[in-house]
C-alpha cells in the first residue's frame, strides 16, 4: 500500500509518489525531499528537535505520518531566511549565542516562530513555558530565552 | 524506531471509519491527534494492519453551546479548546487547565477524542471529564450511545470501549459555581502531572452549598472524590477551611508511587495542592492568582 503525497514545503510543490503511511513526516522531510535542516532527536514527542510548521502551526513531524500532510503547507528551517539574510528570530539567535551545539535549535527557532505569532511573551516565565516542549542537551536555555525575548521585543517594535 | 507496516484509510464520515474498523476484525486502530498512538507505533508497542484516520472527518470538530452544556466534537484539538471564548466563560476550570496539556505543538495536533480515549491517569482531560461529570457519545456497529465518564475509565490507559467504538463527541455541564481552582505538580512544566485536583464550589454567605472535586496523578485512573464532596457540604467558611479540606482529600486518597514519585510524595503533594486550590476557589475573583 503506498499513495502519493502532495505538499507545499518552503513555498516549492513537490508531487511524490509511493509513501508507504508508515513513513513519518520528518522522514519525508529529510529522506525524500532532502531538507536536513529537520533534527531527528527522540522519534517519540520528548525532544521537540523534529519541530517544523504545518499550515501555521508548529507540529512535531516524527508525531504525524507524512501521508497525513497531503495538501499541507509546511515550513521547515529551511524557509525562514538564508544565510545571507535571516529572519528576525535567526538573527537574534545569532546576536544572542543561542545555540552550542545546533542540534536542537531547528526546534528551538520553529517552535519561537509559533510562540511569537500565538503569545504576548511578556515575561521570562512564559517564553520558558512555551518552551518546556524543546530540549537542549547543551543546557544552553539562558541565551535561547534572551533571543526569544529580544525577538518578542523586535516584534514589538514593528506592530503598531 | 519506525513504525511496523499497516494499512491506512482515512474515511469522512463516521459511519465510513466504524465499518473499517469493524472490517479489520479487531486488528484497527483510530488516529486522531497521533500524540499518544505515533510515539506508541514509533516504538513498536502497538502493530495495529489497520490505522483509521479520523482527520478527514469535519464534522466531528466543533466546539458549541448546548442549553446547560457545552459539547466538543471528539477531533477539536487541545489549542481550540485552549483558545475558545466558550469554554474561558462557560468551562472555566477546563480553560485553565488547558496550558498544562502538554506542549504547544502537541497542543495543536492532540485531540479531547484522542486524550480522553487513551485515558492517561495523570492527563487533565480525563480528570476534567470526571469532575464535570461529562457524557460521551460513543458509535459502534450497533449505533450511538452515551457513556458517563465515571463509567468509561476502567484502568491505567485502559476504557471501556470495544475495538470498532470511536468517541464522537463529548458534553459538559455548566456547572453552578462561584469558586474555582486548578492546582498541578509536574517535574517539568507540560509534563504529566504528578499530583494534581481540580475544585469546584457554590458558596453561600457562610458556608459551602456543593462542591465538585478530582484529583489525577495519584491512581490508576482519575477519581472524582464524592465523599469529600458530601462532607464538604454545608460546612463552613473560615480562615481554616483549606486545611480542613487538605485533610479530607488525603484521608480519602492512598496515592500509588512509581519511579517518578514516590507513593509519600505524591499523597504529601495532593495535601498541599488541595489546600493551595481551596484558598483559590474561595478567594474574590480580584484576587484570583
Amino acid at each position: 500500500m503506498s499513495a502519493t503525497v502532495s505538499v507545499t514545503v518552503n513555498g516549492t510543490k513537490y508531487d511524490v509518489q509511493d509513501v508507504e503511511p508508515r513513513l513519518l513526516l520528518s522522514d519525508f522531510l529529510r529522506d525524500m525531499l532532502g531538507l536536513t535542516g529537520t533534527h531527528v532527536g527522540c522519534e517519540h514527542g520528548v525532544c521537540g528537535a523534529c519541530t517544523v510548521l504545518v499550515n501555521g502551526d508548529s507540529v512535531r513531524s516524527c508525531l504525524m505520518l507524512a501521508i497525513q500532510a497531503n495538501g499541507a503547507e509546511i515550513t521547515t528551517v529551511e524557509g525562514l531566511g538564508t544565510p545571507e539574510t535571516l529572519n528576525v528570530l535567526q538573527a537574534q539567535f545569532r546576536e544572542h549565542h543561542g545555540l552550542q551545539c545546533g542540534f536542537c535549535t531547528p526546534g528551538m527557532l520553529m517552535t519561537g516562530e509559533d510562540l511569537l505569532r500565538k503569545y504576548p511573551l511578556a515575561t521570562d516565565d512564559e517564553i520558558r513555558e512555551g518552551l518546556s516542549g524543546n530540549l537542549c542537551r547543551c543546557t544552553g536555555y539562558q541565551n535561547i530565552v534572551a533571543a526569544i525575548r529580544a525577538a518578542a521585543g523586535k516584534r514589538a517594535e514593528t506592530v503598531p | 524506531m519506525k513504525p511496523a507496516k499497516f494499512d491506512y484509510v482515512a474515511p469522512t464520515t463516521v459511519d465510513a471509519a466504524v465499518e473499517a474498523l469493524r472490517a479489520a476484525n479487531g486488528e484497527g486502530k483510530v488516529l486522531a491527534g497521533g500524540q499518544s498512538l505515533l510515539p506508541l507505533l514509533n516504538f513498536r508497542m502497538t502493530r495495529p494492519a489497520v490505522l483509521v484516520d479520523l482527520n478527514g472527518i469535519r464534522e466531528l470538530s466543533f466546539i458549541e453551546l448546548r442549553g446547560d452544556r457545552v459539547a466538543i466534537g471528539a477531533l477539536t484539538r487541545h489549542r481550540e479548546i485552549e483558545q475558545s471564548p466558550l469554554i474561558a466563560s462557560k468551562l472555566p476550570v477546563m480553560a485553565a487547565a488547558m496550558r498544562h496539556v502538554a506542549h504547544l505543538a502537541i497542543r495543536n495536533r492532540g485531540t479531547i477524542g484522542g486524550s480522553l480515549s487513551h485515558a492517561d491517569p495523570a492527563a487533565e482531560l480525563p480528570m476534567l471529564s470526571l469532575l464535570y461529570s461529562a457524557s460521551l457519545s460513543v458509535q459502534g456497529p450497533s449505533g450511538r450511545r452515551t457513556i458517563a465518564a465515571e463509567d468509561f475509565f476502567v484502568d491505567a490507559l485502559t476504557n471501556c470501549l470495544e475495538p470498532e467504538d470511536i468517541v464522537v463527541e463529548i458534553e459538559f455541564p455548566i456547572l453552578q459555581q462561584n469558586g474555582w481552582a486548578f492546582e498541578e505538580v509536574a517535574r517539568r512544566f507540560g509534563d504529566f502531572a504528578l499530583a494534581s485536583i481540580a475544585v469546584s464550589v457554590r458558596r453561600g454567605a457562610s458556608t459551602i452549598k456543593d462542591a465538585r472535586v478530582a484529583v489525577m496523578g495519584v491512581a490508576d485512573t482519575p477519581l472524582r472524590l464524592k465523599e469529600v464532596e458530601g462532607q464538604l457540604r454545608g460546612i463552613a467558611i473560615d480562615d481554616q477551611m483549606p486545611d480542613r479540606f487538605s485533610e479530607l482529600v488525603t484521608s480519602s486518597v492512598s496515592a500509588n508511587g512509581d519511579l517518578h514519585a514516590s507513593a509519600e510524595y505524591r499523597q504529601h503533594l495532593l495535601g498541599q495542592l488541595a489546600r493551595r486550590a481551596m484558598q483559590t476557589a474561595l478567594a474574590a475573583e480580584s484576587d484570583r492568582r
